[in-house]
C-alpha cells in the first residue's frame, strides 16, 4: 500500500463532525449530503449490516472499503432503497429515506452504478443515457405519440444532454452503439454518465474500477476528481483497488463483518492496524 | 440526424410503404374482381390479427411481460362492438354503417381499456411465470362471464342479466349466454380495418420511440437499474398493457362486427397463444415482423387447405425451434458462423454504398 | 348430505390437482421453470393407458405401468431436447418454448387418437361403490385419495431420506454450489422430470376413473389448475401442492355446487389471482430475494 504514486493523494484536511464522522473542511457548515443513523439490516435473523454511521460532506469523495462479504453492497441498496433496512435511518440532504421507493430515493438526487452491471442492454448507449434524463427532461405520453412540438423540442434536448454527459468519458462515438455490445470497461464508464444523467447529489459508485486494466484504473481515478469538481457533488464508492481508493478517496469506511471498524483518512486508514487485521488476517503468535 | 436514428426511420417507413402498398393493390383486386372470395372474407380477420399481434408485441417484446391472456381484451371489444353496434341501430336508428362501425370500435377500445386497467392493476405487481400466469387466469375468467351475460334491447332501453336469462317480454337479444352475440350487422370494412392497423402503427412506433417507450423498454431490459434511475417502473408497464388492451379491443370490435355471431369459445386461450405465435415468428419488438407473420399465418392455411390439418402442429414445432434457436448460446453462435460469409458479403455491399461513411 | 357429498367429491378432484401439482412444484423448485406441458403429459398417460386396457388387453396395473413408463421417457425426452439448451436463457424464452411443447403434444395426440372423445374404461378403480350411511362413495373416490396419500408420503421419503433426493434439495437451493459439490445437475433435473412424468400418469388414469372423457385438451384445464393449486400452496414446496391440490379441489366443487357452475373455472382462478396478491409466495412458500 505504501508504493502509491503521491500525486494523486488527496490533501482535503479532514474534520470530525459530531455524528462521530469526518467531512471535508470545506463542507463542514452545509448539511451533509448523506448521513446514516444506526443502520442494519437483518436477513433471516442475520445482521447482514449492523449499526452503520456514515457522514458524507457535500462535495465529498468517500470510499467505503472492506473484504469480500462485509456488507459494502448491501449499505448501497438501502442508501438506495433496494432494500428496505431493519433498523435506523437514512438521510439525503438532511431528509428522511423512510418508506420511500427506489423511484423516490431516485428523485432525491441519489444515483448508482452496479457492481454486477445493469445497463439496458437491447438499447443504445445514448438511449441508456437518456433513461438517466427520464426526470430531468419530460414531456408526456400523447406529446410523444402525436409528435407534439414539444417533441421535437424535449428530444432535442434530452439529446445534447445526453451528448454533453457522454463526452465527460469521451464517449460520443459510441453513442448508436448497443449497449450490450460495448467492452466491458466502457459499460462501466456508461453505468456512470448514466448515473449522472438523473442530476445526482450523491453519485454512489459500486466496483467501478472493476475489470479494468491499470491504464484505464488510473484515468478513471482522474475523471472521478473531474466529475465533482465539474457537477460539485459527492461520490462514494465502493472499490477493491486500493490505489483509485487511496488515490482519490478524502474519507473512508471500512467495514467488516457488517461493522464499521474504521474511518479516517487514507493515511490513518492504511495505518490501522484493525484494518490490517481485517484485510491480512491476524499474526500467528509464535 | 444520428445513424440510430436513420436506421428507425427507415424501418418505420417500410413499415407503413408496405400496409399502404398492399392496401392499395388489394383495394384495385377487389374493384377488378381479381380477389377469390375466401381471400376476400379473410381480409377483415387479417386486419384484427395483425393490429392483435403489433399491440401484442408492445407488452411482450417491448415492455417484456408475457400476457397469455390478450385474446381476452379482443373477447370484450367484440361484445362491446356487438351490443354498441346493435342498440345504436335498435333503440336510435343509427342507418350508418360507418358511424356505427367507428363508435362500435371506439367503445370497445374503451371498455377493453377499462378491464386492461382493472387486470393490470392486480397482475403488473407479480413478476415473470406468475404474472403470465395470472393474464392466462384472467383470460379465462372473461370467458367464463361472457359465457352467461345476457343483454338484450326491450322497450328502447339496454337490459343486462348475468348467470341467467332474466328479460322482459318482446325482448330481442343482443347477447345470449352460452350462444353467444347474435343477430349481429355485419358492418365492419376492410378500409376500417386498413385505417385501424395505421392507427396502431402510429401508436406502437411512435410511442416505442419516445420518451415513455424508452421507459418501457428499460423496464424490460432492467428493472431495478430502471427504478434507481427514477423510472417507475409499474406504471410504465401499465402503460403499455392498457395501450395493447385498448388496440385489442378495437380489433375485437372490428373483428365481431365482420360476422353475424360471436361465440365466447372464439376467444379462447388458444386464440391468445395464436397471436403469441404470430409475435414470436415475427420477432419479438419488431413490429413489421408482426405485420408480416400475422398475414401470412392467417392466409397459408386458408391457401393451402392440406396444411391447415397440420397447422398446429407446425405451430408449435417452429415456436419450439425458433426459441431454442435464438436463446441457446451455442447454436446461436453457430448459426453465426454458418451465415457469417453471407453477412460479410452483405456489409461490404454496404459499405461500399455508404462511401466514406463506414469507419 | 349434500355438503357432505360435495365435500369428499372435492377432496377427490382435489387429489388429483394434487397429484398434479406435485410434478409442477418439483419442476419449478429445481429447473426454476414452468412446464406448460405437464398437463399435457397426463393427457398422453392417460391416452397409453386408455390403449394398454381397450386394445392391448392389458391388466389395469399393468396399463398403469406401461403409461408411467412411456411418461417417464416422455418428460425426460422434452427436457433434453427443448428445456436444456435453454437453461441459461430468460424465462420468457423458456414458457414460450414449455407452451410450444405443450401445444406439439396436443397436435400429436389429436394425430394419433383422433378429436373424437374416447370413453375410458372401467377398471378396479372405478368399479363399485361404497355405502357409508346415506352417502354413496364411489371406489374411484377412495382410491384417488388413497393413491394422494401414498404418493405424499413415498415422495417426502425420497426427497428426505435418499441420497438422490438430497442432491435434488440441493439443485434447488444452489444450482452452482450443487454443481461445484459433485451433483450432477443435468442428471437431477432429468430425474426430476421423470418423477413430474410418472406421477402425471397415474393422474390421467385417476382424472380419467372419475371424468372418462378423453381427449387431446383433456390435461390442458386439470393442468393449469393444478399449476393454480401449486402456486396457491407456494410453488417449490411438496406439502404446499398437497394442500394446494386439496383446497382448490373443494373450493371448485363448492363453488360450482353453490355458486355457479359455468363459473366453476372462473372461480378458480380468482382463486388463484387473490393468493398471488395477497402472499404471492404461496401458503407454504419462502420469499425470494433479488440479488442486486
Amino acid at each position: 500500500m505504501s508504493q502509491l504514486p503521491k500525486k494523486h493523494r488527496s490533501d482535503t484536511k479532514m474534520v470530525p463532525v459530531p455524528s462521530h464522522s469526518i467531512v471535508p473542511e470545506r463542507d463542514v457548515n452545509e448539511i451533509p449530503v448523506l448521513e446514516t443513523r444506526h443502520l442494519g439490516i437483518e436477513f433471516g435473523g442475520l445482521k447482514a449490516v449492523d449499526d452503520f454511521n456514515l457522514t458524507i460532506g457535500k462535495t465529498e469523495i468517500a470510499g467505503l472499503i472492506g473484504p469480500n462479504g462485509a456488507g459494502k453492497t448491501t449499505v448501497f441498496n438501502m442508501l438506495t432503497k433496494v432494500y428496505e433496512p431493519t433498523t435506523g435511518a437514512v438521510l439525503i440532504n438532511g431528509k428522511d429515506l423512510h418508506g420511500m421507493s427506489i423511484v423516490q430515493a431516485s428523485k432525491l438526487g441519489i444515483a448508482r452504478t452496479f457492481q454486477n452491471i445493469r445497463l439496458f442492454d437491447k438499447m443504445t448507449v445514448e438511449e441508456n443515457v437518456r433513461i438517466g434524463l427520464h426526470n430531468q427532461i419530460k414531456y408526456d405520453m400523447f406529446s410523444g405519440i402525436f409528435r407534439l412540438p414539444r417533441y421535437w423540442k424535449q428530444e432535442r434536448k434530452q439529446h445534447e444532454k445526453a451528448m454533453e454527459l457522454l463526452d465527460i468519458f469521451g464517449m460520443q462515438d459510441l453513442a448508436d452503439e448497443e449497449a450490450g455490445s460495448l467492452p466491458y470497461g466502457a459499460q462501466r464508464r456508461l453505468e456512470i454518465v448514466r448515473a449522472l444523467a438523473t442530476d445526482p447529489k450523491l453519485l454512489l459508485l459500486d466496483e467501478p474500477a472493476a475489470g479494468m486494466n491499470p491504464k484505464e484504473t488510473e484515468e478513471l481515478m482522474e475523471n472521478i476528481a473531474k466529475i465533482r469538481d465539474q457537477f460539485q457533488i459527492a461520490i462514494l464508492l465502493i472499490e477493491h483497488d486500493m490505489s483509485l481508493v487511496m488515490g482519490v478517496c478524502e474519507g473512508i469506511c471500512v467495514l467488516n463483518f457488517g461493522k464499521v471498524i474504521a474511518k479516517g483518512t487514507a493515511d490513518e486508514i492504511q495505518a490501522n492496524p484493525v484494518v490490517i487485521e481485517a484485510y491480512l488476517g491476524k499474526k500467528k503468535e509464535g | 440526424m444520428t445513424k440510430a436514428k436513420r436506421k428507425r426511420l427507415i424501418y418505420n417507413l417500410i413499415t407503413f410503404a408496405l400496409v399502404i402498398a398492399a392496401f392499395i393493390i388489394l383495394q384495385s383486386m377487389i374493384a377488378n374482381k381479381m380477389i377469390s372470395r375466401s381471400l376476400k372474407g379473410q381480409l377483415v380477420p387479417i386486419c384484427a390479427w395483425i393490429v392483435m399481434a403489433v399491440s401484442l408485441n408492445l407488452v411482450i417484446g417491448f415492455s417484456g411481460e408475457l400476457s397469455l391472456g390478450h385474446a381476452g381484451f379482443m373477447s370484450v371489444g367484440a361484445y362491446t362492438g356487438a351490443i354498441i353496434s346493435g342498440w345504436l341501430l335498435q333503440v336510435y336508428e343509427v342507418q350508418d354503417t360507418t358511424l356505427r362501425l367507428v363508435l362500435a370500435m371506439v367503445a370497445g377500445g374503451l371498455i377493453a381499456g377499462i378491464a386492461g386497467v382493472l387486470i393490470g392493476i392486480p397482475v403488473l405487481r407479480l413478476r415473470g411465470d406468475y404474472l403470465a400466469i395470472v393474464t392466462l387466469a384472467f383470460g379465462e375468467i372473461i370467458r367464463s362471464l361472457v359465457n352467461v351475460l345476457y343483454v338484450g334491447v326491450a322497450d328502447g332501453k339496454l337490459h343486462f342479466s348475468f348467470l341467467n336469462k332474466n328479460m322482459p317480454a318482446g325482448v330481442s337479444m343482443l347477447v345470449d349466454g352460452a350462444k353467444g352475440a347474435v343477430k349481429i350487422k355485419p358492418v365492419a370494412t376492410f378500409t376500417a380495418g386498413f385505417v385501424l392497423i395505421l392507427i396502431t402503427l402510429v401508436v406502437v412506433l411512435n410511442l416505442v420511440n419516445s420518451r415513455a417507450g424508452r421507459a418501457i423498454q428499460a423496464t424490460r431490459d432492467n428493472r431495478i437499474a430502471a427504478e434507481s434511475m427514477g423510472v417507475p417502473v409499474t406504471k410504465y408497464k401499465m402503460m403499455a398493457f392498457v395501450t395493447a388492451a385498448v388496440l385489442a379491443g378495437m380489433a375485437g370490435a372490428l373483428y365481431g362486427l365482420n360476422s353475424s355471431t360471436v361465440i365466447p369459445t372464439q376467444f379462447t386461450f388458444n386464440q391468445s397463444i395464436n397471436v403469441l405465435v404470430f409475435v414470436v415468428l415475427g420477432g419479438l419488438g419488431n413490429v413489421l415482423g408482426s405485420v408480416v407473420s400475422a398475414t401470412l399465418l392467417t392466409v397459408l392455411p386458408e391457401v393451402l387447405r392440406a396444411f391447415a390439418d397440420y397447422r398446429m402442429l407446425v405451430y408449435a414445432i417452429v415456436l419450439i425451434l425458433v426459441m431454442v434457436f435464438t436463446n441457446n448460446p451455442t447454436i446461436r453462435a453457430f448459426a453465426d458462423r454458418l451465415f457469417a460469409p453471407v453477412k460479410a458479403i452483405f456489409r461490404r455491399s454496404k459499405k461500399k454504398t455508404a462511401g466514406g461513411d463506414a469507419q | 348430505m349434500i355438503f357432505l357429498d360435495n365435500l369428499i367429491n372435492g377432496l377427490s378432484l382435489g387429489s388429483i390437482y394434487a397429484i398434479i401439482a406435485l410434478g409442477y412444484t418439483m419442476v419449478y423448485g429445481i429447473a426454476k421453470m414452468l412446464n406448460f406441458a405437464h398437463g399435457d403429459i397426463i393427457m398422453v398417460g392417460a391416452y397409453v393407458a386408455f390403449c394398454g386396457l381397450q386394445y392391448w388387453g392389458l391388466p389395469p396395473v399393468a396399463a398403469i405401468l406401461v403409461a408411467m413408463a412411456v411418461c417417464t421417457v416422455l418428460g425426460i425426452l422434452i427436457e433434453g431436447l427443448a428445456y436444456r439448451p435453454l437453461r441459461q436463457a430468460a424465462s420468457l424464452a423458456v414458457l414460450i418454448t414449455a407452451i410450444g411443447m405443450s401445444y406439439l403434444l396436443q397436435n400429436l395426440a389429436l394425430m394419433i387418437w383422433g378429436a373424437n372423445p374416447k370413453s375410458f374404461p372401467r377398471t378396479f378403480i372405478n368399479s363399485f361403490s361404497i355405502q357409508l350411511g346415506q352417502l354413496n362413495v364411489s371406489s374411484a373416490t377412495i382410491v384417488t385419495i388413497l393413491a394422494n396419500i401414498v404418493i405424499m408420503v413415498a415422495l417426502s421419503l425420497f426427497i428426505n431420506q435418499t441420497k438422490v433426493g438430497k442432491a435434488m434439495r440441493c439443485v434447488s437451493e444452489d444450482r452452482g454450489a450443487a454443481e461445484l459439490m459433485g451433483i450432477n445437475v443435468n442428471r437431477t433435473i432429468s430425474l426430476t422430470f421423470a418423477i413430474g412424468s410418472a406421477l402425471a400418469a397415474i393422474a390421467g388414469v385417476l382424472l380419467c376413473s372419475s371424468y372418462p372423457i378423453l381427449q387431446p385438451t383433456t390435461g390442458s384445464m386439470p393442468g393449469i389448475k393444478a399449476f393454480t393449486a401449486a402456486v396457491f400452496g407456494g410453488i417449490g414446496s411438496i406439502p404446499g401442492a398437497m394442500i394446494g391440490g386439496v383446497l382448490l379441489g373443494v373450493i371448485e366443487i363448492f363453488g360450482k355446487a353453490y355458486i355457479s357452475t359455468e363459473l366453476g373455472d372462473a372461480i378458480v382462478f380468482a382463486v388463484l389471482i387473490v393468493v398471488l396478491l395477497v402472499k404471492p409466495t404461496g401458503l407454504l412458500g419462502k420469499p425470494i430475494r433479488e440479488k442486486v
